[in-house]
């Protein structure tokens, strides 16, 4: 439950946070997430990457959807992965998860010494 | 344990925000972190395709009300109740839609394209502030802002761009910023100055004096006057010929010393510009008098052709108050319509190609440059310390000294480091010009043939050939600007600048600007062709194109009951005339016993060839191919050593020359080898020569003409291919009428008949939107490319119903 919860948390607190801070705001609410609700260090890595990743995901994708491709076809190009969305996108989210997964990963060994961290 | 898993765990995490928060060199020039984030970076700049520019915005700025109207192919019409709110409503929208293109032309214009693009631009900075350029836009800034009228629009025009930029979020910047990893900086009307005298250097500044200068060390005068003419002998005029002119009522005297410090004179430089204007910036323009039209009304054309780019360089827009209608292209980073019409009249313009940038060299005192001699003293230079900043590097800074002839641009320090040749002074008729900007605002008002001579008459730089039609059935053209009135030779070398006898000693008056109004033969053109011939009683040295005015005069001579349609074929056509008259001296001066069995193929194929140098043609590519070869046979064993290849005696002058002289003054005998080459030879190795090339492509699959010519509009960074169109099939070439070469061509294709209502039609290759991210970005591409266009509507105030209306912007004071 507790690793759901983690993953809608941080999903919604970095969509709004994103909206006034920085993109390495995600950081800063997964490793405050992963310390308010402490799981073990493995699942406060996923948890932290999943958020992220499906965040940045979704967003991605939505907004490449409305703009039938056309610019993350020509960006694609430009960071040499191809002309494909999907895997601009996946790119996407594989920077935020891992940025957001190593956050989280951070505080959960801080989270230790208090013994807690099962789901 | 835990505490170093913490530590080590905090350090990667801490790491990767590092990396992805800072761009890596040149490469990767933005923060892949931010850049990627959905929420700040380009996926921001992902527009939807159905988005909607439906906005209401309310600026203090604002005196009333107004309505922006976007057309399907987003063109906004515009609606304001007065001049101010028009023009700040024209800034808002140059801004919205163009905001990168106009900040990052008019810095590298005052020369700090270092500070975006980093070292690689410091010898371009360079060029720019020793040109003074900055020094020429504060000469136009004090005529802007010295009539109040003029101040209060240039003032509403930068009220607008600003209203944009301060109202612009972090994740709405323009991709480009992004990616580059910079910010907008504010506008100024000291920036639109810029941006004139941008298109100033563009269209102005392209002599060849350093290269005559040195070319004057080998040749004979007798010589340069045949290889580098003054007139043609194929020139077709601007101005009809046997047009009289008056009487100069002045006449330049010669200095005494001409023949022996300037004819004669030794003196060479071994200075090189370090960014030299493309030579194929120029047009095509021509108004058909209702005479010769099925309609009975004018019909008038133009295409300025220049560097094609994505965003083009062009914004269509309609500009509306109650007091005036205008419908044409703007050039963001400058208010009002440049070419266009309106509801009396219609102009276009096209480049003069007047030589108005001579250089003087200069005596100083010493190393510091602080001194040079003039008029027999030491006179003290102006000294300007530029600092040019440089992204990821420290400041550099130059000196640049100023005579009383203008800055020095080249010394030993730039370009010539190797030989520390005389330092030479330029001196720019764009240096000293006043409000040019504002012959458009009266443009954009003009009614009638007066009022469009009042309009254009105060214009000075660069030198324009605009050409005028009107409603009540005038057809007109001037070559209008400010031209110094020069002795003959004056100004084609380096000048001797020790005293003033060099000095421009007058200005032609511009009543005697060559121009035509109602010709008897009912039509008028210019192409960068020298605007009239011998008759004219001034000295006008200049890059003049001659190929394509031939044909255009020897299209419309032919035409009647011209109709929109007979234009537009016009606009696409790829006659080659230099063609015509050189490839039956080529084939006619073929061993054919000699060719290699590649070259014997292609001499059967160019033979059949229509001289039509259109997208599929492969006659155009091997004439093409083979002339340059012969070209360079010819040519550049003598003077390859002083002039690169694009300073050789060019197409038309090679064509004339060979037709009254198969030796070319002797130039055609390859000098580096003991035996005697004729014509016969040359023209034949040439084609053997050229036919490696041509096999080589036709492997490729690249013999046609388009492929081979590869036509791209590039990003205006040029370095980002993926926001290129490339491989564009369109033929033309730059002595054709559709002049399209590789990068560059028509710009804008205009065509307006002046019936009732108007009908107007127009296409550019680009989009209104700078957004590479938006449809809009390269719509039009495909439509250019295949010589469509698009009908331009003029929408009246009460047409906002209308289908065509998609999105409606409304502005309030508030």
């Amino acid at each position: 439950m507790r690793f759901i919860l983690s993953i809608i948390i941080i999903a919604a607190a970095s969509f709004f946070a994103g909206l006034y801070f920085p993109w390495w705001v995600i950081a800063v609410i997964a490793f405050l997430v992963s310390l308010l609700l402490p799981q073990r260090p493995s699942a406060s890595f996923i948890t932290g990457f999943i958020g992220v990743f499906l965040l940045w995901i979704i967003l991605a994708a939505s907004i490449n959807s409305s703009n039938a491709g056309i610019l993350a076809g020509r960006t694609g190009q430009l960071l040499k992965i191809g002309n494909s969305p999907s895997i601009l996108i996946f790119v996407t989210g594989l920077v935020g998860g891992l940025v957001s997964g190593f956050a989280a990963l951070t505080a959960s060994y801080l989270n230790f010494k208090r013994g807690a961290g099962t789901n | 344990m835990r505490i170093v898993r913490f530590l080590l765990t905090a350090a990667i995490t801490l790491f990767l925000i590092w990396a992805l928060n800072r761009p890596w060199g040149s490469t990767l020039p933005m923060p892949l972190g931010k850049f990627l984030s959905p929420q700040s970076g380009f996926w921001q700049n992902a527009e939807s395709v159905n988005y909607s520019f439906n906005e209401t915005l309310s600026f203090p700025q604002l005196k009333g009300k107004a309505n922006v109207y976007f057309d399907e192919r987003l063109v906004p019409h515009v609606f304001a109740e007065n001049d101010e709110d028009l023009y700040f409503i024209q800034g808002y929208l140059h801004a919205k839609f163009r905001l990168f293109q106009m900040d990052l032309q008019t810095r590298a214009a005052e020369g700090r394209a270092s500070e975006i693009a980093g070292p690689m631009a410091i010898n371009y900075d360079k060029e720019q502030r020793r040109l003074g350029m900055k020094y020429a836009a504060e000469h136009s800034l004090r005529a802007m802002e010295q009539d109040p009228q003029a101040k209060s629009f240039y003032g509403a025009y930068t009220a607008g761009i600003n209203a944009y930029i301060n109202s612009l979020k972090q994740n709405e910047l323009p991709l480009e910023y992004k990616l580059l990893n910079f910010q907008p900086e504010e506008w100024t009307n000291m920036r639109t100055a810029l941006l004139l005298k941008m298109m100033a250097k563009m269209l102005a500044s392209g002599e060849d004096d350093l290269a005559y200068t040195n070319l004057r060390s080998v040749l004979t005068s007798e010589q340069i006057a045949t290889l580098y003419p003054q007139i043609n002998d194929s020139l077709v005029p601007i101005v009809p010929k046997g047009t009289i002119f008056p009487t100069p009522s002045f006449q330049p005297q010669y200095p005494v010393s001409a023949d022996s410090a300037y004819f004669g004179s030794g003196f060479t430089t071994a200075a090189t510009e370090a960014y030299k204007p493309d030579r194929d910036n120029g047009s095509n323009n021509w108004v058909v008098a209702g005479k010769k039209t099925a309609s009975g009304f004018p019909i008038l054309c133009n295409d300025p052709h220049l560097e094609l780019s994505l965003p083009s360089i062009w914004y269509e827009m309609q500009l509306s108050t109650p007091q005036t209608n205008t419908y044409g292209v703007t050039l963001p980073g400058s208010p009002f319509v440049i070419i266009g019409f309106n509801d009396s009249i219609a102009w276009g313009v096209t480049n003069s190609q007047r030589d108005v940038k001579d250089y003087y060299s200069i005596k100083y005192k010493d190393k510091s440059a602080k001194e040079y001699w003039f008029n027999n003293e030491w006179r003290p230079t102006q000294q300007r310390i530029e600092e040019i900043k440089v992204k990821g590097a420290p400041s550099v800074f130059d000196t640049v000294s100023y005579t009383v002839f203008g800055p020095v641009i080249y010394d030993g320090n730039f370009t010539d480091t190797v030989t520390h040749s005389a330092a030479l002074a330029v001196k720019w008729m764009a240096h000293q010009t006043g409000d040019d900007g504002s012959t458009f605002y009266k443009l954009n008002r003009a009614a009638n043939y007066n009022q469009y001579v009042d309009a254009i008459k105060t214009f000075e730089c660069p030198g324009q050939n605009f050409v005028f039609a009107s409603k009540t059935g005038d057809i007109a053209i001037w070559q209008q600007g400010k031209f110094p009135n020069r002795w003959n030779g004056q100004g084609l070398y380096v000048m001797p600048g020790q005293d003033s006898s060099y000095w421009w000693q007058d200005f032609i008056p511009q009543d005697q600007n060559p121009h035509a109004l109602n010709p008897e033969r009912g039509f008028l053109e210019s192409a960068n062709q020298r605007p009239a011939d011998a008759a004219y009683p001034y000295f006008i040295p200049g890059g003049y194109i001659t190929a394509r005015g031939i044909a255009i005069e020897r299209y419309l001579s032919a035409m009647h009951s011209a109709t929109v349609q007979d234009m537009m074929n016009l606009h696409n056509n790829t006659f080659n005339v230099t063609a015509e008259d050189m490839l039956p001296l080529m084939l006619q001066n073929v061993n054919v016993t000699a060719l290699s069995p590649a070259a014997l193929k292609y001499y059967k194929e160019v033979k059949e060839w229509n001289l039509m140098a259109d997208a599929a043609s492969r006659g155009q590519t091997i004439y093409q191919v083979w002339f340059d070869s012969l070209r360079r046979n010819i040519w550049y064993d003598e003077l390859g050593k002083n002039v690169g290849f694009n300073d050789l005696p060019e197409e038309q002058t090679t064509l004339e020359l060979l037709k009254k002289d198969t030796t070319a003054l002797g130039f055609v005998d390859d000098v580096t080898t003991p035996q005697h080459e004729d014509l016969l030879t040359e023209v034949t190795a040439a084609l053997n020569k050229a036919s490696a090339l041509l096999s080589e492509r036709e492997k490729e699959g690249k013999l046609q003409w388009a492929k081979f010519k590869d036509v791209s509009i590039f990003h205006l960074l040029r370095t980002i291919t993926p926001f290129a169109r490339t491989g564009l099939n369109v033929g033309g070439w730059g002595n054709v009428i559709n002049a399209v070469k590789k990068s560059h061509g028509p710009s804008w294709r205009m065509i307006v008949h002046m019936n009732s209502p108007t009908e107007a039609f127009g296409v550019y290759p680009g989009g209104q939107s700078g957004n590479p991210g938006s449809r809009f970005y390269d719509n039009a591409v495909d439509t250019w490319a295949n010589g469509k266009y698009y009908q331009l509507w003029m929408m009246k105030p009460e047409e906002k119903a209308d289908k065509r209306v998609k999105w409606t912007m409304s502005f309030h004071n508030g």
